[in-house]
């Protein structure tokens, strides 16, 4: 049975290469039985997308608060 | 240097403000990701030169960043081969964060304070600029190789054996490496920006 540290690198693997049909198998039991994993799969596309929306932000990250945040 | 250099009168992208606020964002960028300010500014003002020289090419101003972002991606990665090569010394450092403790315990399970939480709606509505300087802060406190080598794959959305070539470390180490960054960005930005009361 896998742990949360090897299941999140698979996790974390498959945003970067294919996994194996193995490594697809186990990581499934897992996840089936671990609440907080799935929580880390469903967050993985949003870090992406937030990195890549980083880059083009049409903000500067370092400018002084021009007020208080929401 | 400021963006006057590079405003020639002919220019059409004649804003300033526009053009030092672009130079500003590209520069902490390429500060981020190459770990020397004054290269960064070099690489940032050769990608700014480019740009302005090209600027019939594209149209408007969300094209002109875009634009000189790719730029800016292709001399980053220039830099980086020419001069950040891993050092056996650095590949070791590199081992010794990725055996620091994480967010699992001994048996790889997860602490009870470092699990995913529910994140409320976690989209692109939320991503103002309180969201993008939290997001900055975070990047920041990766270690210096697991931030680069987030960026390269998820800023710079270059290819794994492409990382690997640039930075010749091996795919096993690459995959290392960008799983302690997600797991660190995530437990960031958990705490800084999702967590109740955070905001």
């Amino acid at each position: 049975m896998l742990n949360c540290d090897r299941a999140t690198f698979l996790i974390s693997q498959a945003q970067d290469q294919p996994l194996s049909r193995a490594e697809r198998y186990r990581l499934a039991l897992h996840l089936s039985i671990c609440k907080a994993c799935r929580g880390f799969q469903t967050q993985m596309p949003f870090l992406r997308r937030a990195a890549r929306a980083f880059a083009k932000a049409d903000v500067d990250p370092q400018a002084p608060d021009s007020g208080e945040s929401k | 240097m400021s963006a006057d250099v590079v405003l020639s009168p002919a220019a059409k992208i004649d804003d300033s403000v526009f053009l030092e606020e672009v130079r500003r964002q590209m520069l902490q960028f390429a500060v981020q990701q190459l770990g020397d300010s004054s290269l960064a500014e070099d690489v940032v003002q050769d990608a700014l030169v480019g740009a302005l020289r090209n600027q019939k090419s594209f149209k408007g101003r969300a094209a002109l960043r875009s634009w000189m972002f790719a730029i800016l991606k292709n001399k980053i990665v220039d830099s980086i081969r020419r001069k950040s090569r891993i050092s056996a010394h650095e590949e070791q450092i590199m081992r010794d964060e990725i055996d620091r403790a994480g967010p699992f315990d001994n048996r790889g399970h997860w602490r009870p304070d470092s699990q995913p939480q529910h994140w409320a709606q976690p989209d692109e509505t939320l991503m103002g600029a309180d969201f993008w300087r939290v997001f900055a802060i975070c990047l920041d406190h990766l270690p210096p190789r697991q931030s680069r080598v987030f960026m390269m794959r998820e800023v710079l959305e270059l290819e794994t054996d492409e990382i690997c070539l640039a930075l010749e470390v091996t795919a096993a180490n690459l995959h290392v490496l960008l799983h302690r960054a997600r797991l660190e960005l995530r437990a960031c930005l958990q705490k800084c920006w999702f967590a109740e009361g955070a905001r």
